[in-house]
């Protein structure tokens, strides 16, 4: 049956089981906006800003397994995306992004609304497509969300001129794909895993080191199974939190700039380090030269050739999805039996726990003012520890991610490898969205929470209830940190003046506001804000100006060369 | 180190910069670029000349095997292989040029392919060592103008390229 592009657009979403898309209309998108108007099965939601749009998608993706889906129109409305795409790009995370483009005769001749969206995107897409033919839409729709959901996931661009969507064409969508140019790898080489479980089981002082790639391949469950019956100490990066269970006494909490001392340390004075799923990037290993200087030999666990021995040389790398060398790895130690020297593992966990015994995240906690550490202890406590938790990025996002112990994956959406300020709050509306009834938690600061608040109006119109616990100390407290150490304490720019009143600019959006300036109203103002189950709940928590993430290793800085508290 | 990498991918529009967008974001060096289709048209073929240390270079080959166009890529310097480049010189070739000139495109077994009253157009093939031997050993002041096609690369005997 011949359908008209729009139309295929909208058949290729549904058989692709597409329940919500995020998206803001536009000229050159109005075909398909009409087809979205006749028919119930994908649900549009419409967002106040296409960045919005885009982190939505992405939020809904990382808290369940599915490809998040956006829809923008051409020019403005890709340039607005541009940001979210590169989030999710750095983040490895799987979306389709369908955008309209001027009508192909239009096309080079800079006409109302053009942009070269597939030129502008392309260093920050997995991969993108201009289709220039109704029939090449369902092919081409297929393949997008086969390249994005499979092998590293990333973004993936589908551009679509307006006449592309009125043309008519066969509908057919293919069942299967084959390209020969994309064959991820899946299966790691079996030599090597040998050669890894050797390493592993001559090691004396081992560490499991796990990142994102954990989350992605869904392996929490066999990176849990194998770091306990090995009794190894385990460490995640900021992406892989809730990989391994974090109020698991061989979890040795987040590791690197922000990370704990005795993960960083554990990290310089292993013999054996597991990476699994991981990228020694520059924010977690510090130096890489001197990160290098220590003797130690690294396994590298990762799906994506490019990320082995890209920063730090590896001993034994194994290319492949992180579940399915783990499922392997464990079928064969199940089956041995065999196990590291006991002895040398218990005097390793007792200088661990030398290093743990620092308690180097300890902070005032008879302070006469708020302590944002307070607050995000106070949030685990109050949503039990199963709360989604979305962030924006700063000195909060490090307090949530050191202080929200995450014993589930996919609980903790930040912004890791872009650090995009304004994630947060369209993040929790796609987390909220996916998972309705659950608990969803935006941590964000006074700087992060205005680059998208656009987005309390969304919230309103979808009934979304978030809640919004925004730790105010009035100044960009990351960037004031920096200065503060490394500036001679000139704070350039990062005061936070005339601040909007965020309670009442809350009930503005129709939403309920609560200002907290006392600690010893925190954990009420949690509960009762929790309580309100269908009410999206901003609280402002005024925190302490002063205070800084600890502990800290210095840009350029070896990881045993942290600064503590 | 000078490397010649040699790869495969689908001959669709945008596949030539994907691979210079790569180059420039990651700020690899590109010494020359050639690009062609081959007997199979929907391949293209391309010949890049870059540089690097031997960690740069295994990125290189593998942010490239990376891009979803690309079929497969080979370093032609982890093997025997041959290279040429080819090169159209116009010169000076007025009273005083005119004898030397030709002599000179005879030794480098250049060809003449086009004669004005001034000017001599010789063509050259060559590794990218002999053109630029050629340049040297003309005068420079003879030199009016030159376009060279970028190094394309061949693996010797056996050694092949293909899907």
């Amino acid at each position: 049956m011949e359908l008209t592009g729009a139309e295929i657009v909208l058949r290729c979403l549904q058989e692709e089981g597409v329940e919500h898309v995020f998206g803001y209309p536009g000229g050159a998108v109005l075909f398909i906006y009409d087809e979205f108007f006749k028919q119930d099965k994908v649900r549009h939601i419409l967002t106040r800003h296409e960045q919005g749009a885009v982190h939505a998608a992405d939020g809904y993706s990382r808290s369940t397994k599915k490809v998040g889906v956006a829809l923008v129109t051409s020019g403005p409305g890709a340039t607005n995306a541009v940001t979210g795409i590169a989030t999710a790009y750095m983040d490895s995370i799987p979306m389709v992004i369908i955008s309209g483009q001027v009508p192909t005769p239009a096309i080079g001749l800079d006409a109302f609304q053009e942009v070269d969206t597939v030129g502008i995107t392309r260093p920050c897409v997995k991969h993108n497509f201009l289709v220039k033919d109704a029939k090449d839409i369902a092919p081409t729709m297929k393949k997008a969300f086969y390249l994005a959901s499979t092998g590293r996931p990333g973004p993936v661009l589908v551009d679509i001129p307006k006449d592309i969507t009125q043309h008519k064409a066969e509908f057919v969508y293919p069942e299967t794909v084959s390209m020969r140019s994309y064959n991820p790898v899946t299966k790691g080489h079996p030599g090597q895993i040998r050669r890894a479980l050797q390493l592993i089981l001559e090691a004396k002082r081992p560490v499991v080191y796990a990142g994102g790639g954990v989350i992605l391949s869904n392996a929490s469950d066999e990176l849990t199974e194998f770091v306990r019956m090995m009794e190894f100490p385990c460490t995640n990066t900021l992406m892989g939190l809730g990989g391994y269970p974090a109020t698991d006494r061989q979890f040795l909490g987040m590791l690197g700039m922000h990370g704990t001392y005795e993960a960083n340390m554990a990290m310089q004075e292993c013999d054996v380090l597991i990476a699994i799923g991981s990228r020694f990037d520059d924010r977690v290993i510090g130096n890489p030269e001197h990160f290098s200087n220590a003797a130690r030999k690294i396994i590298h666990i990762d799906i994506d050739p490019s990320s082995i021995s890209k920063r730090v040389r590896v001993d034994v790398p194994i290319v492949g999805s992180v579940r399915d060398v783990l499922q392997d790895m464990l079928r064969t130690l199940r089956a041995s039996r065999e196990r590291c020297d006991a002895a040398e593992l218990e005097s390793w966990w007792k200088r661990i726990e030398a290093w743990r015994s620092r308690d180097c995240l300890k902070y005032d906690r008879q302070s006469p003012i708020v302590k944002p550490q307070m607050v995000v202890e106070k949030l685990f406590e109050v949503t039990g520890g199963d709360a989604f938790v979305t962030s924006d990025v700063g000195q909060h996002q490090m307090w949530a991610a050191q202080f929200y112990k995450f014993d589930k994956p996919r609980r903790w959406i930040n912004s890791g490898g872009l650090g995009t300020m304004g994630f947060g709050l369209p993040a929790a509306m796609g987390v909220q969205m996916a998972n309705p009834g659950a608990q969803v938690a935006c941590v964000t600061g006074e700087g992060s929470i205005q680059m998208c608040i656009q987005e309390l109006s969304t919230c309103k119109q979808y009934h979304l209830p978030i809640k919004i616990v925004a730790l105010n100390n009035r100044y960009l407290g990351m960037v004031r940190q920096w200065q503060e150490f490394f500036h001679g304490n000139r704070y350039s720019e990062s005061y936070m003046d005339a601040l909007p009143d965020f309670v009442k600019l809350a009930e503005a959006y129709g939403h309920v506001g609560m200002r907290i300036e006392s600690p010893s109203d925190v954990e009420g103002a949690l509960k009762e804000a929790f309580a309100l189950k269908d009410r999206l709940v901003f609280m402002d928590f005024v925190t302490d100006q002063t205070e800084n993430v600890f502990p800290m290793v210095p840009g350029g800085k070896g990881l045993n060369e942290m600064i503590l508290v | 180190m000078r490397h010649i990498i040699s790869l495969l991918m689908e001959n669709e529009s945008g596949a030539l910069s994907r691979v210079s967008g790569l180059f420039s974001a990651r700020g690899y060096n590109i010494e020359s670029l050639s690009v062609a289709p081959t007997e199979d048209s929907s391949l293209s073929r391309m010949t890049i000349v870059t540089s690097g240390s031997d960690d740069v270079i295994e990125q290189i080959i593998k942010q490239l095997n990376k891009l979803i166009d690309v079929i497969k890529v080979i370093d032609l310097n982890d093997g025997q292989h041959i290279e040429r480049e080819m090169m159209l010189v116009k010169v000076k070739a007025g009273e005083a040029e005119r004898e030397e000139a030709k002599r000179m495109a005879d030794i480098f077994r250049g060809r003449i392919i086009d004669v004005s009253e001034q000017t001599y157009t010789i063509e050259l093939t060559g590794t990218v060592a002999k053109l630029d031997a050629f340049l040297a050993a003309v005068d420079s002041g003879w030199i009016l103008e030159t376009v060279r096609t970028g190094a394309s690369g061949i693996g010797r005997g056996n050694r092949m390229l293909r899907i």
